[in-house]
């Protein structure tokens, strides 16, 4: 019997030393003359195990984790081929209650099949979504997804077929499919994790959008920071197109639809979506006002889907089981799964897909196991950094757009960094105008310009310098970025800032630092 | 180690041409300039220019508007530290003043030997192995000081 033996080629997985382990147990298969092979997969995202060795028995996937290279000689010894037991083996991967527990809907394949194996793709349940979508009227795929109650998984929530439907009914000659894959959110990386281990279920899904809207040609923008997700979906894109699964004759059903993947160029806003759109146009990653919305006048002026990477991706599920199946699962208006992705100091940091509604404190407690420094929690930010800081006191929080939005904090992403007592709220209060300071596409004022005064305010609260009138000065800044800005970035940067003062406020009154000391690194010029 | 060539106007005028005729060009063509030589040579402004039909100001504008694009040759090393939320929950501050140190430099610059740059990125989607770093290209989890001093040995040792 051949053995099968899986070690994933995700970059955290990487991070850790995956290559250096898949080698290793590659020369030892070849100088023990086994018969085995070496699988490399995506990551089932459980990153405290990674590198997470599966091998492949007749009872399913046996894990063992985290595998150093020096180990690899015992696991051959304890013949772990075989699924024997070992001081690193985890039992069925399957029944790791990380895992098990979970509702991966979108992520089913992620870490289980080789991500550029169409044939693995397709012995997954791979184009069903797309083969029944072949079978409808694009007004009936635009209808499926709007039933299902997805909305846009990047950050904003705008249901995602409501943006279809007006894309179908704008008349054009031309029309496109965007994908945000510009995920820069600290504390995400879903997009990421996609892309690594399951490329082609984004391209389904962009090939059902593009039947569905009438677009035959899709762009996938991903960050310069992704070099692994970008080739592997360059090479995924190639594949597809070889197989006949994209170009000018989609599964033989003689409709049209093709892909390029593009890279950005390390501007956060680029994630905006018309500064995105801009960038793929070859311009200054600069927003655009809406209206017009890019459903209507988007890329080089056409009639536009823009969609994040999850969104995309469970778009093929929603059409293979129907839109009933998938908003089965979640809460109030938030259906379906979220990807929430456990980041920062905590324990066990992963990808948990589970049904909207679940809390905070059970994300961070039941599947992060808390700290990962074993301080206590002091405070966690959810949406990235323009994500509000929670105390403890909020964890009983649902994961829930309308629930976070009653708090002025987002859902965003799905991203949760956690933090432990050691943490200062006053710097990440600064970090988040200076951050703001720093990706501002710099069309409007009060995100160009107020961004840069936000972190002179906050350094003189620091200092002890005028406080309670810098503290009111400051939030009349924060409130007038909010109202005053274009997009997000200006309009969300003061939702951590001010969340840092009104549920951390004793972080604000300490006694005084000079800022010299907390700036060091902020004299250097990022953008050379 | 980037691998790159020294500044070849023929070369870039190759490189610009093969990706001229792509809807919305620019991008591609400066990442491919810069994959080739290291960095955006300011001669290349005026051949993309021409090439695009867009003016020199519009080049200019794209290069300086994002981060990755360099106006100079980079070190033979480039160690990009996360500075994060993510990260610096689990203190990737005192991974950058370590290696701003060990160094000598800031964040943003080249060491004085040309062996290593430095710099800043926000988030590589590493956040459960906080703090991260990415060098050359390949990246790194939990990183420790010690961590960070052996990779910049090891490459060190490679150059």
């Amino acid at each position: 019997m051949s053995f099968r033996v899986y070690v994933p080629c995700d970059a955290a997985a990487l991070a850790v030393g995956a290559d250096t382990v898949a080698r290793a147990i590659e020369t030892r298969i070849a100088a023990r003359r086994l018969d085995a092979r070496v699988v490399r997969n995506g990551s089932r995202g459980m990153f405290w195990l990674e590198p997470l060795v599966e091998v492949e028995t007749p009872l399913g996937r046996v894990a063992y984790g985290p595998v150093v290279p020096e180990a690899v000689d015992s696991l051959f010894e304890a013949n772990f081929l075989e699924g024997r037991a070992h001081r690193l083996c985890l039992g069925r991967t399957e029944e790791i209650p990380y895992l098990k527990n979970q509702e991966r809907l979108t992520f089913a394949r992620c870490g289980v099949t080789d991500p550029l194996s169409l044939s693995d793709y397709i012995a997954h349940d791979g184009f069903r979504g797309l083969r029944r979508a072949l079978q409808m009227t694009p007004a009936a795929i635009v209808e499926e997804v709007a039933n299902s109650g997805l909305r846009g998984r990047g950050g904003a929530g705008f249901p995602t077929g409501v943006k279809w439907r007006t894309v179908l009914n704008a008349p054009s000659d031309q029309k496109y499919i965007v994908c945000n894959a510009d995920e820069g959110d600290s504390g995400t990386y879903a997009d990421r994790m996609i892309m690594e281990g399951d490329p082609f279920v984004l391209i389904e899904g962009m090939t059902i959008a593009g039947l569905a809207v009438g677009a035959t040609m899709g762009y996938i923008y991903i960050r310069s920071e992704y070099p692994h997700a970008f080739r592997a979906m360059q090479r995924a894109v190639e594949i597809a197109q070889a197989q006949g699964y994209l170009g000018s004759n989609v599964c033989g059903s003689g409709r049209s639809f093709d892909l390029d993947v593009r890279l950005g160029a390390g501007a956060y806003i680029c994630g905006e979506e018309t500064s995105l759109l801009e960038s793929l146009e070859g311009k200054r990653g600069q927003i655009r006002p809406k209206p017009p919305l890019p459903a209507l006048q988007g890329l080089f002026g056409k009639p536009t889907v823009v969609n994040n990477v999850i969104s995309l991706a469970t778009v093929p599920v929603i059409l293979d089981k129907g839109a009933e199946y998938y908003r089965d699962f979640g809460m109030g208006k938030s259906r379906g799964t979220l990807t929430i992705q456990l980041a920062g100091n905590i324990k066990y940091g992963g990808l948990v897909e589970k049904a909207f509604g679940l809390t905070l404190r059970q994300a961070v407690y039941d599947f992060g196991g808390g700290t990962a420094t074993g301080r206590p929690l002091r405070a966690v930010q959810v949406g990235g950094p323009l994500g509000a800081y929670f105390p403890e006191s909020l964890l009983d929080t649902p994961l829930d757009y309308e629930a976070f939005a009653a708090l002025k904090g987002l859902v965003g992403h799905g991203g949760i960094v956690v933090f432990d007592d050691s943490v200062d709220l006053a710097q990440q209060a600064r970090f988040a105008m200076e951050f703001c300071a720093v990706e501002s596409c710099g069309k409007c004022t009060p995100c160009r310009i107020g961004s840069t005064r936000g972190v002179e305010v906050i350094d003189r609260i620091i200092a002890g310098r005028d406080r309670s009138q810098n503290l009111q000065l400051l939030d009349d800044l924060c409130e007038l970025m909010l109202e005053g800005s274009l997009c997000a970035l200006g309009g969300l940067t003061p939702y951590p800032v001010q969340s840092a003062i009104k549920y951390f406020p004793e972080d604000f009154s300490k006694p005084a630092v000079m800022p010299t000391q907390a700036a060091s690194s902020q004299e250097t010029q990022p953008w050379r | 180690m980037t691998g790159a060539q020294t500044w070849d106007a023929g070369k870039a005028q190759a490189t610009i041409d093969r990706l001229a005729r792509l809807p919305g060009a620019l991008l591609p063509i400066l990442h491919a300039l810069q994959e080739e030589f290291g960095y955006v040579d300011r001669a290349a402004i005026p051949l993309i220019a021409q090439a695009l039909n867009i003016s020199k100001a519009e080049v200019h504008g794209a290069i300086t508007f994002y981060h990755d694009f360099r106006h100079s040759p980079p070190g033979r090393h480039t160690l990009k530290i996360c500075r994060a939320e993510a990260c610096q929950s689990m203190g990737c501050g005192k991974i950058v003043a370590h290696v701003e140190n060990r160094l000598g430099v800031k964040l943003g610059q080249t060491t004085q030997d040309g062996s290593f740059s430095v710099e800043q990125v926000f988030c590589l989607g590493l956040c459960a192995l906080s703090p991260a770093v990415m060098l050359d290209g390949k990246p790194y989890g939990r990183v420790t000081a010690e961590l960070a001093d052996s990779l910049i040995d090891g490459a060190r040792r490679r150059m």
